[in-house]
């Protein structure tokens, strides 16, 4: 896979950078970042974020320092789908631990582990400002909420379903 | 009363006609017809305390703000919303995104601000679509861009996406970030009214906050402030999650008492399955847990009312905090010692490292936690844990310490023979909800209707 954006997309790093003052572009590493993860396989190899430096004048280890920080940028490659389930209190009194351990025996894998088929991740995550809908987990852009072991199932079984195709 | 949800029931209220046709933007025309210092005094008389967790008078922060010739200034809406048990800023934002930006529009003319920002949080993806989407039919029908209503103000809005980090909250940290940096909190001062994001001086302010600027400038400072009680005036918006019938978004007023507010069917509705309640932390997870005696009286006996001061009754020792208004409820079956631990967890993955209380602290809380809960701990571990809490609180840089160090705190204040039974029935302390039945001292349990 070369990694560059489509000129679509470069123009879009215009834009944000635009957002900012001039000589403030720095302040577009995070924006751009979340557009390199999604267009590179979901995670940031070091020549994603070499690139990145290079878009925004600015030194691949100025990227490297911010990528690692952030939680929600993946420093390893990930499953097709990750499954970031949130397991902080309030998520906890509504049964989220019975949620990850259901997922971990459906799927034989561990916390932080991918599926052999290299469908699925499993993330057992903090806080996502979900804690009235819980228990819940981030699916990509959005979030899946009052999960039970039936809706699980059915999301496994789509998410599955797809890939066959 | 509502003053910020009355019209989130009305259809199609997240786009711009129907908030236009029912009474939207007309802070903003009004405004414009003040001077950008009666704007701040209208702040300053209604009130208004800052709904991001500190309270901090917002008329008063907003006087602070710098005005050096020549240097731009600017606003910055913080949507970290990260602080575990609070989703309201997500509720207001994913349903009355025009809310926000017409409180946005209004403050940034009478703070100075030509380009403001939303720091929103990494995962709130889909409702960084709904506000950008509503800046643009805002900027369409003339309320941003250049010389807005002829007014020769020009304001410009930008969502900027954060990517997971609770501490990016933390206004210095939120700042840095923003910058394009790691979230490391800056030491004070400078302030950031002096020097905040790009050296310019800067105004961060709540989601919340903001909006309530809207009916602040249409009602004026006065009447805003004859709404709530003493220095609790306004409304408050109150993320409700836990074991409680009723979870969501509820706007109270701040007149009601603490159990009406759980057990009323207008809000809470009481607690599931007919358990009793047995402790709350009414104010996002920093706050200190309350155990359900102390939660409806204060020590002096007096009924405790849904409001700053009256939360705050009898500092730390009885009392707790408004917090940022994430209530989370705990019935009779749950486990004191493993929410205590989860909030560990979450702190110590927090932490963003620069100061050893708080890297290291956070993390032998959460170890030891760990062990009392998967019953491997000593009681002297209970004394440790204290005296860990007790080294981090008011030894960092930045409130995230405190932060981690008060649940701690509280959870041994009021819970302590929970932890010890922990200690003490190792094999039976790793099931999860024991039930209030192995409770040593059974609390008086008040208000099972
Ligand atoms: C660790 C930490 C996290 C915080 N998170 C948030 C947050 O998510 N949202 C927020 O509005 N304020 C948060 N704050 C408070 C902000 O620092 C700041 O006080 C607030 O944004 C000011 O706005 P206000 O005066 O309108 O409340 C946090 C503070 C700390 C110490
Ligand atoms: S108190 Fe914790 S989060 Fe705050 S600056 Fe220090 S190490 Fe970072
Ligand atoms: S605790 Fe899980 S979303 Fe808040």
């Amino acid at each position: 896979m070369s990694i560059k954006f489509s000129q679509e997309q470069l123009n879009k790093v215009q834009e944000v950078i635009a957002r900012y003052p001039e000589g403030k572009q720095k302040s577009a590493l995070i924006p751009l970042l979340h557009m390199a993860q999604d267009t590179f396989g979901g995670w940031l190899d070091a020549p994603v974020m070499d690139y990145v430096a290079e878009l925004l004048h600015i030194l691949p280890i100025e990227v490297y320092e911010v990528a690692t920080f952030y939680s929600m940028f993946n420093t390893k490659p990930v499953g097709k789908h990750l499954l970031e389930v949130c397991r902080t209190g309030p998520c906890m009194l509504n049964g989220s631990d019975e949620i990850i351990d259901y997922i971990k025996s459906k799927l034989g894998i561990n916390e932080g582990e991918t599926t052999p088929d290299g469908l699925f991740t499993l993330k057992p995550v903090e806080c996502l400002g979900a804690c009235g809908y819980a228990p819940m987990m981030q699916l990509g852009k959005n979030f899946r909420e009052h999960l039970t072991k039936e809706k699980v199932d059915a999301l496994i079984s789509e998410l599955t379903a797809k890939a066959g195709n | 009363m509502k003053l910020l949800l009355q019209n989130a029931h009305i259809e199609g209220i997240r786009f711009y006609d129907a908030y236009r046709k029912n009474g939207g933007y007309q802070s903003v025309e009004k405004a414009f017809k003040m001077s950008t210092d009666a704007i701040v005094e209208e702040v300053k008389k209604s009130g208004l305390r800052g709904r991001g967790g500190a309270g901090f008078p917002t008329g008063m922060k907003w006087s602070f703000l710098a005005k050096p010739e020549g240097v731009p200034r600017h606003l910055v809406c913080n949507a970290d919303e990260s602080e575990p048990g609070t989703f309201k800023d997500r509720y207001l934002m994913e349903f009355l995104p025009h809310l926000l930006i017409e409180g946005l529009i209004v403050s940034s003319y009478a703070l100075g601000s030509n380009a403001t920002y939303i720091y929103i949080r990494g995962e709130y993806a889909w409702i960084t679509d709904i506000l950008e989407q509503a800046i643009a039919e805002a900027k369409q029908n003339g309320w941003l861009g250049k010389n807005i209503l002829g007014s020769g103000f020009d304001c410009e809005i930008y969502v900027h996406r954060g990517a997971g980090a609770y501490i990016c909250g933390e206004e210095t940290a939120l700042i840095e970030s923003l910058e394009g940096k790691r979230g490391n909190p800056r030491l004070k001062p400078p302030f950031p009214a002096i020097q905040g994001v790009w050296m310019r001086p800067t105004v961060v302010n709540n989601v919340e906050t903001l909006a309530a600027i809207v009916p602040i400038i249409n009602m004026g400072g006065e009447e805003y402030a004859k709404i709530g009680v003493g220095r609790s005036t306004g409304t408050k918006l109150l993320s409700v999650c836990g074991n409680v019938n009723k979870p969501g978004v509820y706007e109270i007023d701040m007149t009601i008492s603490v159990e009406e507010f759980i057990y009323s069917d207008k809000y809470c509705g009481g607690i599931p399955n007919g358990k009793r309640l047995k402790a709350c932390i009414p104010g996002g997870s920093s706050v200190p847990i309350v155990p359900a005696n102390l939660l409806f009286k204060t020590a002096k006996g007096e009924t405790r009312m849904m409001n700053y001061e009256s939360l705050s009754d009898g500092g730390f020792a009885t009392g707790t905090m408004m917090g940022s208004g994430g209530f989370i409820v705990l019935d009779e079956d749950q486990c004191v010692v493993r929410h205590t631990m989860t909030l560990a967890r979450f702190y110590n993955h927090e932490s963003c490292g620069q100061c050893s209380p708080c890297r290291e602290g956070t993390g032998w809380m959460y170890k030891i936690l760990k062990n009392i809960e998967n019953g491997q701990g000593k009681l002297s571990d209970i004394d440790l844990l204290w005296d860990i809490q007790r080294r981090i609180e008011g030894n960092t840089i930045c409130p995230l310490g405190d932060a981690a160090a008060w649940p701690v705190a509280a959870a041994i204040r009021h819970f302590r023979d929970e932890f010890e039974w922990h200690v003490l029935n190792p094999e039976e302390s790793q099931r999860r909800n024991y039930g209030i039945a192995h409770y040593a001292d059974p609390l008086p349990m008040v208000g099972a209707v």
